[in-house]
This record gives structure tokens, sequence and C-alpha cells, in this order.
């Protein structure tokens, strides 16, 4: 069985992104190691030899590589919480 | 003139329309005053587009006017649900993190429903990011069950469901990872079609579990979800997974109904847990079928007990990469004014996102993990290789398989939300077909303890129409679908 602790929420946690308080890191640790020791019942399944699923509905899916029009840079740029000069702008990045 | 017209399905508006007995914007009147009216009790929509719905029924009433022929849907009002993209109407997907997004395209369904006539009335409310079976997990509010206002409408595309059964519209848009469609459209009372993994574009529409998600019709009738999926489904170049097979007029095949289809019943897998007055329902459903002419023959699905494990893994997997795209740089809300890049990203998404949310994006953060990629998410992979060839061998001895929608009517608010798993348990019958990549169909099949409860049918991949023919043949010899809630 697989032990969800504080520790392992911080890890996954900095891997996605997110900034938990201490009440969401003891919760999700709780919660969590919950939905993965039922999760664990697939241990139990032979899935020896078997691969993994792979749907094909898009049957032909490479198309001509031809130019068409995209979004132009106003219109991409415009639902961005700060923008200047037709660009997303950040806290600097360099020092 | 007007009056009762909201009672009409949405084949039924098209008609009147197209007759010129009633114009396209005493259509639209019609259910805006209809939502005015009951909306308050029920909370189905995020937002309402009054102008937006009422310039384009006068546009269609003046084509109709010049002599144009009346599409698929002409002036029929439809409820949009808010994960999907309409120009000019804002998107939240139910979060906060989308506050103020207004995005710069419009999702290619709508844009084909537009043209073949529907009107959009308005965004409906939703589970944040399609990411629940019960409406609750809406940042902004929850929709009450017309049934019941006491509880949950289903989810994710509660809204959806929940305005089509009262009667606000005919027709709606949702979208179904794991039931999202069929789970509300069963608690609701109303029907509801997921199409085959790929049959329509999801351009325009946030991805949650690309794998997985697709986009569907909830309707009061067969024949009005029959018209909407030739309208949705096709391929469409802005989408490379979309199939380029080619779509049938479901409508015109209807007639043929349920008369000499198989269908299969894996009574193993629905002895695992389903209340006593549902699984009446389902018998007295089969009964039914079987007197309009299908055939009912027992099948084996001995994987499916499998099905919520692997489906939470994998949908939470897709998740945690399809929402790392939420990041306060490209849209959206902004939280605060953090110095540096990693702590914007960080805490604008502790801000945005609710607690579902994180705990997917967390659990599948972990199944992608190194160290933990092959036991969890790969291993998800390959049981859905087993979960495919289970419906593939079963296939082989019916055209369909029949299972109550949900192990039991619709809870109370508050019920689940204390315990993640419970919650995720009561999908157990719908997210096979997800896992699969099959289409689905729910239908209504009567009441239970006063609650709608629901039939679903789960096809062969690309027919769509088998699933409509049964459903046809049962509504033809049943009334359920025609109870409407005491609102």
């Amino acid at each position: 069985m697989t032990r969800i602790t504080e520790d392992t929420v911080d890890a996954v946690a900095r891997l996605a992104r997110l900034s938990l308080s201490p009440d969401e890191r003891t919760r999700f640790a709780r919660e969590l190691e919950a939905i993965v020791a039922w999760a664990d019942s697939l241990q139990a399944l032979d899935t020896d030899g078997v691969p993994p699923l792979r749907l094909e509905a898009a049957d032909d899916a490479l198309r001509d590589d031809t130019a068409r029009e995209g979004l132009g840079r106003e219109q991409a740029v415009g639902p961005a919480p700060d923008q200047a000069e037709g660009l997303f702008r950040v806290p600097r990045i360099l020092p | 003139m007007t009056s009762g017209l909201t009672s009409l399905t949405a084949s039924a508006i098209r008609e009147r329309v197209a007759r010129r007995d009633v114009s396209a914007e005493q259509v639209v009147r019609a259910h805006l005053d209809r939502i005015a009216t009951v909306e308050p009790a029920v909370d189905a929509f995020l937002a309402l587009a009054v102008e937006r719905a009422l310039e384009s029924a006068r546009r269609l009433d003046r084509d109709l006017a010049a002599g144009a022929d009346a599409p698929a849907l002409a002036g029929v009002p439809i409820a949009v649900k808010d994960i999907v993209h309409v120009s000019g109407l804002a998107t939240t997907c139910g979060s906060r993190i989308l506050a103020g997004y207004r995005p710069p395209f419009e999702a290619t369904v709508v844009t084909r429903l537009e043209a073949a006539g529907a009107i959009v009335l308005g965004k409906a409310n939703m589970d944040e990011f399609a990411m629940g079976s019960s409406t609750e997990h809406s940042a902004f509010k929850a929709t009450r069950n017309p049934w019941d206002r006491e509880r949950v409408p289903g989810g994710s595309s509660g809204g959806s469901a929940a305005a089509v059964a009262a009667r606000m519209v005919p027709l709606a848009l949702g979208t179904d990872t794991g039931g999202s469609i069929r789970q509300p459209a069963a608690l609701c009372g109303v029907s509801g079609l997921k199409p085959t993994w790929g049959r329509a574009s999801r351009y325009g529409i946030v991805a949650f579990a690309s794998s997985l998600d697709q986009v569907g019709p909830l309707a009061r009738s067969v024949p009005d979800l029959a018209i909407a999926a030739s309208v949705l489904c096709g391929h469409d170049p802005a989408d490379a997974t979309s199939s380029s097979r080619p779509v049938p007029d479901f409508a015109s095949l209807l007639s043929r109904g349920a008369s000499g289809l198989r269908l299969g019943v894996p009574r193993r897998f629905i002895a695992l847990g389903v209340e006593a007055e549902t699984l009446a329902r389902f018998d007295e459903a089969l009964g039914a079928l079987e007197r309009a002419g299908a055939s009912v023959v027992d099948v084996e699905l001995p994987h499916l007990p499998h099905a919520i494990a692997a489906y939470y893994l994998v949908a939470t997997a897709e998740a945690s990469s399809n929402l790392a795209r939420f990041d306060g740089v490209r849209y959206g809300a902004r939280a605060g004014a953090a110095p540096d890049l990693k702590r914007l990203y960080g805490e604008t998404r502790d801000h945005g996102f609710g607690a579902e949310v994180k705990r997917r994006i967390l659990l599948g953060t972990f199944a992608l993990s190194s160290g933990y990629y092959d036991a969890y998410y790969l291993r998800a992979q390959k049981v859905r290789t087993l979960i495919r060839r289970d419906f593939e061998q079963a296939f082989e001895s019916c055209d369909a398989i029949a299972t109550p929608t949900t192990p039991a009517p619709a809870f109370r608010f508050g019920e689940k939300t204390e315990d993640p798993l419970q919650m995720y348990l009561a999908d157990i019958f719908t997210v096979p077909a997800n896992l699969a990549g099959l289409p689905g169909l729910s239908l209504p099949c009567g009441l239970a303890g006063g609650l709608p409860v629901g039939l679903q049918l789960v096809g062969r991949p690309f027919e769509e129409e088998t699933l409509l023919r049964l459903g046809a043949g049962f509504q033809q010899a049943t009334s359920h679908h025609e109870l409407a809630p005491p609102l």
C-alpha cells in the first residue's frame, strides 16, 4: 500500500504549481491516501501483455500542410490579465 | 398564442416556426418568461444572453419571411454548458480562475447549432471544470433539482439537465467525461446522449480529460436528441481527433424502433449495488423494451468493477496536464502581486481552483509522477483495454448494453461532499462507456421515491443510431419522458 503523507502532497503540489495552505495539506493527504488505497485494487489485475488503450476515432488524422489564418495577436493576448505591447506581461524572471 | 410553447419538444417548436405559426422571437420570449418564473427556484444558468438571443431570433424570422428554408433546429432555444465557448459570451467553466474570460473563438458545435437555427439563451451551471457529479462544485452556486429542491441535479452538466427538465429550454449542450451528460439527465428526468469518442468536434470546449471527453445533447425526447446529434456530429478540421465517418440523419432511422435489437444485461455487475426501487424501474424498462420488439440476453463484463479506479486515475492524470494552462498569464484571473513567476503560478492556482479541482490535480500529478507512473497511470490505461475487450466480446451477442444510469436517484445537498470517494462511486455505471470510447444514452424510466431514475444504453462505437432506435421504441411504448417536475 502506498502511503500518502503531507510530504508526498507537498512534493506533488510543487510539481502541479499549487501553493497549498497547511489545512489543505492535511486534508488532501488524508483524502488522497483513501483514494489511492482504493485505486490500489487495480494492482491485483493481471495486465501482463495487455497494451494501454489507444482510441482511434480519427481515421484520417493527417491533413494537407497548408497555411491558414490563425488567431491574431491582439485576439490571442486580449484575455490576458496583464499585457503590454501585444505581449503577455509577467513578473521579472531574470535577475 | 405563445402559452404552452415551453412544454413543446425541439422538433415541435421547429415545425411551428417552419410553418410560421409562431415566430422565433415569440418562442424565445416565451422561454425567457419561463426562465424568469422558475430560474430563481432552480439556478440552472450562470449567465443569460437575452439581447443576443432576441437578435438571433429576429434575424431568423427575417430570413424565414424572405423565403429561406427552415433549418433543422429553427427557433429552438438552447442552453450551453459553460465549458463550451459561445461567441460574445464569457466562459467560466464554473471556476473563479476564469473570471472575466471572454474566449476569442467559438466552439464548432455551437457554430453548427446556430447555423441550424438554434438560439442560445444562456450558459448553464456546472461543477468546476466538469469535475463532479452534483453541480455542488460550481464556484458560483448550486443548481437545484427541479423535482426536489433539496436535492442535487447531478453533474457535471447539472445546469443543462435542470434547465431542460424545468422547461426553460427544450434542448441543451452538455459534456460527458465520466457520465456528466447521462447522470444529470437521469437525475432530472430528461434524455441525454454521449456520442462515441471522436464523433463530434471538441474545438472550443475547455478540455478536462482528452481521451474521455465528449460533447452531446440533452432533451425531453429521443427524436430531439437524434436531430441535435446529426447537427453536432461530424469531422471538424479544427479537431484532429474528430472522425470523418459519415453522420447519418439519425431522426430518419428512428421509425425502425427497437424491433429485432438485442439488449445485453450484465446482471452480475448491476448486482454490485443498485437501490431497490431504481432496480425495479430498470427491470420494468427492460420489459417495455421487450414488448417493443427487443430481446434481452445476459452478458458478462468481468472487468467493469475496476472501471471507477481506472477512470479516476486516467481522468485526473489528463486533467492535471490540461489544467496546467490556467496559470494567471494568458487568461482569467491572476492572484495578488506575486514578486516572482513561480509564486504567481502557485498563488493564482491556489486561489482560483476549488477543492475538488485541486484534489484531482494532485491525484493526477501523483499518478503521472516518477516512480508511480507505471503502477497507476499506465496500469489504468491497460485496464481500459481489458474493459474495451469486455465490451467487444459482449457485443458479439447483443447490440446494446442496458444498465441503470445511476445506482440511486438524486441525493441531498452535502450528502457526498465530505467523502469524495462516495461521490466517485456513484459514477459506476457511466464511466465504462467513456473508458472504452463508446456511445451512451440515458432515458427517463420512471420515478423511485418520487424522483426520476434513468435507463442507460451503451452501444458499439459509431452506432449511435442503434441506441436512438431503442430509445425511440422505448418512448413510444412508455410516457416517462413526458413527466414534468412539480415547479
